[in-house]
């Protein structure tokens, strides 16, 4: 591999870099350390705490580690559950298949239908956060919603999904929302494989799953990973729920980053909500590593 | 040319358009068409009676017009400014300078990004912005956002820098130039369109934040749209929401427009994750 | 202009030795064609003299002034590269224009000077064209233009013809000839096509895994290929290498081939080294001072016709020697019937022998 030129030198190049390394070190690396700090102290808002928070130790993970409670609803233990469901049912069986299917339905074909669908799925992905879970609490309404109003006519019965369902409704939710970035990436990722695999493969008479499971499913498994690294982590911290249930009913829908918004901001309890964040970050990190690793190991063997 | 495709499989992706367009669509239709209707509802269907009083009466709610008017503007603008200068600056640099490996650097970054972006990093942020002085500022948000952005955006950014040749550059430096005339006269020119589209991805991105400014941000007259209506349809007792649905196709506009604008300029290519 | 000189100029990239040791003067004036396989190190000594890369050691001058450390813009050399590097965003009296603007002169004396280059380059009614709107040819010219502009001290071309097709190569050889003749640049000129090279030079420099394998005059590199690898990659086809070692007793060269042996002749007192049996050489001989006939002698080894190419005014024929293939250029229309077993005769006063470091014996 031919290494790249270098057309400045390094002080130059630094010059040009300054100003965003400022900004990922104040903005990004210092609240990485700071978050640490922050989770052994009993850091407030308001009162004594705010100003001189002493030194807790390990008190606020013991809190959140307190196995007595941390299963019940409203404790960390039913958060990280809750979220646990939402990111395998809305970013993995959700977005990731909803991105495939529709990548691999329209590859090698161009033309009206194509765009309709890549078009709404982007819509439905740039709107405000703040819109969508507007539309949606609306498309969710138990009397006059849409949904329910096309169920009632074929006849499959008028759930009260916000209520009933809860966790499926923000699951359906994200994957609606969150579906455009999976179809972007696999079907640029199919635009990449030479057509003259498949027509290999058609000439000598595969049938649609055959072409799809031998030849550009595995070409496609490091863009697969990838996606799933990237949505993993997006849904694990996405807030956007929060804007369509609050969080509730009861506690129902309150992934840890509601969580944590709770702690945090709206019982101003920072030590603990820092001990929050940090948990989050090392799911997080492992969470990417273990993805690095297999991306990794896919591309050795490749 | 067209390849041959059995009829079956013709309705079968027909079928499969009509179930995929619906799935996309259907939650979205109701707010095209309740800011245009007289009557309340919440089932989609064409309004039996037109009218644009539910816009009137937007615009004379002041708290309304001035967080979509006044602050969503100031806080997209800057994101925007921010962002495309320091994006620019940095992936040109990136690309440029020999730097130890520098790809997985920016990998690295845009992980940890992930990692450490969303609620968790609110919690050290407020504080940052609280001693700091920039609680209940513009500047605070601006600036918070754009750390977050900034990733994101040298990754998109980094694409159209790295297709400019090198021996563009090369040239201008046996003639003579120096870092600064390449960047002005060559190198900037040519990935305009990157600046743009970086610049416009920013800018959506900050219109339609919530999370930060509602963190960050105390009074009301300080509020972005965003904030105002979830407010709207959050907390005063039972909203009226063909009124909320008018502000809230207002407030989408603009990033409607800006979509289409970099469909038609650039067509809507795959910028290594626009959007996060 | 001013003459430009390498002293002993080294440059590594990680394990590459991409230029290894390379001394070399440019006289004022001279053009000098650096002529080599692709990955030999080219590109990268044009790089050098231009400032582009810094070399790890050895030392690189222009006219009097040493130049090793400084940056490209204290060099004062134009460089035309295989691209063109024409800016897409600038029309071309911005793009030819862009040396003097850096500098600083004036807008209404680079103008003057911008439409007088072009002119003589006759891209002179083109200026207000951006480089999408004029052809391949053009923007070779524009290229060119530029670095002519900017009046420096030495020009450097990288492969500036190779993105033109066939025909308007041989047209921009001739104007790039005649631009140097009238301007009497000093110039370093890297291409890969020896008839290239051949055509414009006044020396080439012929490189290999980034050393110098010999420099010369193009017909002195042509008829006098100091070693193999010059031997083989000079010359269309190039010239025959048949391994051969040396029995004393008999007095002859063995062919490795075909175990024929062969008459050193003449050759034998033309050795300049000494030699021992067993010796592994090479023997090397141009298709055209091969002829071949029906009847052995001293000179002589036998092979098989493998093909015949009749090519117009003369013929290229194949033959077999053992399991090598030899070419034979014969200059004439119509072959005479040969048989299938040939001899070939060498043209042994034009016959080389290289010993086994592959440097020239004979
Ligand atoms: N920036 C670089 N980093 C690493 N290796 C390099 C670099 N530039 C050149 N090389 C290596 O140095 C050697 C010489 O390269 P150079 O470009 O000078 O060859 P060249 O003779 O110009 O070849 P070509 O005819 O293909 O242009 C090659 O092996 C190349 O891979
Ligand atoms: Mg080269």
């Amino acid at each position: 591999m031919e290494q790249q030129r270098g057309v400045f030198s390094s002080r130059v190049g630094l010059a040009f870099l300054t100003p965003a390394l400022f900004f990922v070190v104040v903005f990004l690396l210092f609240p990485f350390v700071w978050i640490f700090y922050l989770s052994f102290t009993n850091q407030t808002l308001t009162g004594a705490s705010a100003l001189s928070p002493s030194f807790v130790g390990l008190e606020n993970y013991a809190r959140l580690f307190d196995f007595d409670r941390w299963a019940r609803a409203g404790e960390f233990g039913s958060a990280l559950w809750i979220t646990i469901q939402f990111v395998l049912g809305s970013a993995l069986l959700g977005q990731a298949v909803v991105g495939l299917t529709i990548a691999w339905a329209f590859y090698r074909r161009k033309g009206l239908l194509r765009e309709i669908v890549f078009t709404l799925a982007v819509l439905a992905w740039i709107i405000p956060d703040v819109v969508v879970a507007f539309a949606w609490s609306a498309f969710l309404d138990y009397e006059q919603g849409t949904l329910n109003a096309i169920l009632g006519a074929l006849g499959l019965g008028r759930p009260d999904w916000l209520f009933r369902y809860p966790l499926i409704s923000i699951i359906l939710f994200n994957t609606w929302r969150g579906s455009a970035f999976s179809i972007l990436l696999f079907s640029s990722a199919l635009e990449t494989i030479p057509p003259s695999y498949v027509e290999t493969a058609d000439v000598v008479g595969a049938s649609a799953w055959q072409k799809f499971r031998d030849i550009l499913f595995p070409l496609l498994r490091g863009h697969i990973l990838t996606d799933l690294i990237l949505i993993t982590l997006w849904t694990f911290n996405v807030f956007t729920p929060y804007l369509l249930t609050g969080g509730g009913p009861t506690f129902k829908t309150e992934v840890v980053s509601i969580y944590i918004y709770r702690t945090a901001f709206k019982f101003f309890e920072f030590g603990k909500g820092g001990a929050i964040a940090v948990v989050v970050m090392l799911i997080n990190l492992t969470l990417a590593m273990g993805y690095l690793a297999m991306l990794r190991r896919q591309k050795a063997s490749a | 040319m067209n390849r041959y495709e059995s009829p079956l499989a013709r309705v079968g992706i027909v079928l499969f358009t009509m179930l995929a367009a619906s799935f996309f669509a259907l939650p979205l239709l109701w707010l095209a068409t309740a800011p245009f209707d007289a009557r309340v509802n919440l089932t989609v269907h064409i309004p039996a009676e037109l009218t644009l009083d539910n816009f009137r009466a937007v615009f004379q709610n002041s708290f309304a017009v001035r967080a979509l008017l006044v602050n969503n503007l100031i806080i997209a603008g800057g994101a925007m400014l921010t962002v495309a200068t320091v994006a620019t600056l940095a992936s040109y640099g990136l690309s440029r300078t020999r730097i130890p490996g520098r790809d997985i650097l920016v990998y690295v970054l845009i992980l940890f990004s992930s990692v450490v972006g969303g609620t968790a990093a609110m919690v050290p942020l407020f504080l940052l912005a609280y001693h700091l002085g920039l609680v209940d500022t513009h500047i605070g948000v601006i600036l918070v956002m754009s750390g977050g952005l900034l990733p994101s955006a040298i990754f998109i950014m980094r694409d159209f820098v790295d297709t400019i040749p090198r021996s563009y550059e090369e040239a201008a430096l046996v003639f003579g130039a120096s870092p600064l005339h390449i960047f002005r006269d060559i190198a900037f020119p040519l990935v305009r369109p990157g600046v743009a589209v970086v610049a416009i991805w920013a800018f959506v991105n900050a219109w339609g934040a919530f999370l930060i400014p509602v963190v960050l941000l105390r009074s009301p007259h300080n509020m972005p749209a965003s904030v105002a209506l979830y407010s709207f349809y959050s907390e005063a007792g039972t909203p009226v929401h063909t009124l909320v649905a008018a502000y809230a196709f207002l407030y989408t506009i603009p990033v409607l427009v800006l979509y289409l604008i970099v469909n038609w300029r650039f067509g809507f290519r795959f910028f290594g994750g626009i959007k996060r | 202009m001013a003459q430009i000189t390498l002293e002993n100029v080294t440059k590594t990239f990680g394990a590459v030795t991409a230029v290894d040791r390379v001394s070399l003067t440019i006289a004022e004036g001279e053009l000098v064609a650096l002529l080599g396989p692709s990955g030999c190190g080219k590109t990268t000594t044009l790089r050098l003299i231009a400032g582009l890369e810094i070399p790890d050691s050895g030392r690189i001058f222009i006219g009097d002034r040493e130049v090793t450390r400084l940056p490209p813009r204290e060099r004062d050399v134009a460089m035309v590269f295989q691209d063109y590097a024409l800016y897409p965003h600038m029309n071309l009296m911005d793009n030819i224009g862009y040396p003097l603007k850096v500098r600083g002169v004036p807008r209404e004396e680079l103008r003057q000077r911008v439409q007088e280059v072009a002119r003589r380059l006759q891209i002179g009614d083109l200026l207000d064209r951006r480089p999408s709107q004029i052809s391949g040819g053009q923007q070779q010219r524009a290229s060119v233009a530029r670095a002519v502009v900017h009046e420096a001290q030495a020009f450097l071309f990288d492969e500036p013809l190779s993105n033109l097709d066939a025909k308007l190569r041989l047209e921009a050889r001739a104007f790039l000839k005649h631009l140097q003749h009238t301007e009497g640049v000093t110039a370093a000129y890297v291409t890969h096509d020896q008839a290239e090279a051949m055509a414009l030079a006044d020396r080439i420099v012929v490189m290999n895994h980034g050393k110098i394998m010999q420099i010369g005059t193009p017909l002195d590199v042509y008829r006098n290929p100091q070693n193999t690898f010059v031997a083989a990659f000079i010359g269309n086809p190039p010239m025959n290498l048949l391994p051969c070692h040396l029995d004393m007793a008999q007095g002859v060269l063995v062919v490795a081939a075909n175990q024929a042996p062969l008459d050193l002749g003449l050759l034998r007192e033309r050795i300049r080294v000494a030699l021992k049996d067993g010796d592994s050489l090479t023997l090397g001989v141009r298709p055209e001072n091969i002829t071949l006939g029906a009847e052995p002698g001293p000179a002589a080894i036998p092979g098989k016709i493998y093909v015949t190419q009749p090519l117009g005014g003369e013929t290229l024929v194949n033959v077999e020697v053992g399991d090598q293939l030899v070419s034979v250029r014969i200059f004439t229309e119509e072959l005479p019937p040969l048989p299938e077993q040939v001899w070939l005769t060498l043209d042994l006063a034009r016959t080389f022998l290289y010993g086994p470091d592959g440097e020239r014996i004979v």
